[in-house]
């Protein structure tokens, strides 16, 4: 018999901390993959954010640092221009790259790095306990925003590719989603090019994943995940923003 | 002929894989629990197993290796 599914190399056996039913593991295998079957292992860098991801350095089998709040773009920057022969990425959520680091997202992106940007956008704040972030929807009740966000105290949510995709220099930003196994095998072709362009020097790739967050928003796991294409994909439309030959 | 092993003590009983089985043959222990108190998911027809691997694709944490 041959093996048609097992955890890739690039995973450490390292228990996952997420909650149960949480994308991030899902999005973590498919980066896992995306090294395994590029061959990258040996000389790739990540960068783990602040947020629930925060310990993704104890979970990819490569070397990694730990940045400071949304500043992930900023060190890898550093790295890739200090190392270029390395395969360098980061792995920000919303309240990192969106919020506190949208400064560093929007610098490096304008400059055209050449690094890999996996965006894990659940809507919400997860780590610090459900409050509202910079991409919850308009009347979706957080615990900051116990009514609804309101657009007029708390206006609109920011949408990461088409802000990104106004600049000239990023070559590769594609939205997408892991609600189900079409997706996430489309995820998958997403993350794997966007590590291939950078190997191949194309320069700044950003790939935005839709994702859930049962827990703080209260639901089982397989409602969260038809919450995200239902609410989230009509507001943030999936497909790619830019992608330069 | 598939084969699905699960590495229970991994499972976190979300049911996603349960889910996303086209042939609806997995499902979340109702007797058992694992060392962290989740209801492991089992497969209660082996027989009907296609070897599709969607409930593996749709693991957040790698408990299922599928053969075929």
């Amino acid at each position: 018999m041959a093996v048609v599914f097992e955890k890739p190399h690039a995973l450490t056996d390292a228990v996952l901390h997420y909650c149960p039913g949480c994308p991030h593991g899902i999005v973590h295998r498919l980066v896992a993959e995306a090294i395994d079957e590029l061959g990258i292992e040996g000389k790739t860098i990540g960068i783990a954010p602040v947020g629930c991801s925060v310990m993704a350095y104890d979970y990819f089998r490569c070397d990694m640092v730990e940045a400071a709040h949304g500043r992930a773009p900023a060190v890898a920057t550093g790295i890739k221009r200090c190392m270029p022969d390395n395969v360098v990425f980061t792995y920000q959520g919303d309240g990192d790259l969106a919020s506190i680091g949208l400064c560093e997202t929007v610098s490096t992106a304008c400059r055209g790095e050449n690094i890999t940007i996996i965006f894990i956008n659940n809507a919400i704040y997860g780590m610090t306990g459900g409050q509202m972030a910079p991409t919850s929807l308009l009347g979706q009740v957080t615990q900051t925003s116990p009514y609804g966000r309101d657009p007029k105290t708390q206006g609109y949510p920011i949408k990461i590719c088409e802000l990104l995709s106004t600049l000239d220099a990023p070559a590769y930003l594609e939205r997408v989603t892991v609600t189900d196994v079409k997706n996430v095998k489309n995820a998958k072709r997403a993350i794997k090019k966007a590590f291939q362009n950078q190997i191949e020097g194309k320069g700044f790739s950003l790939v935005e994943v839709l994702s859930a967050c049962p827990t703080n928003w209260g639901m089982t796991p397989t409602d969260a995940l038809q919450w995200v294409t239902d609410k989230m994909v009509p507001v943030y439309p999936l497909g790619c923003f830019r992608d330069k030959e | 002929m598939a084969k699905v092993t699960f590495n229970e003590e991994l499972c976190k009983g979300c049911g996603l894989c349960v889910a996303a089985c086209p042939k609806q043959i997995l499902a979340l222990s109702k007797v058992r629990l694992n060392q962290k108190g989740h209801s492991p998911v089992e497969m209660t027809n082996q027989e009907a197993c296609i070897g599709c691997a969607f409930c593996a694709t749709m693991c957040p944490d790698c408990v299922i290796r599928v053969e075929r």
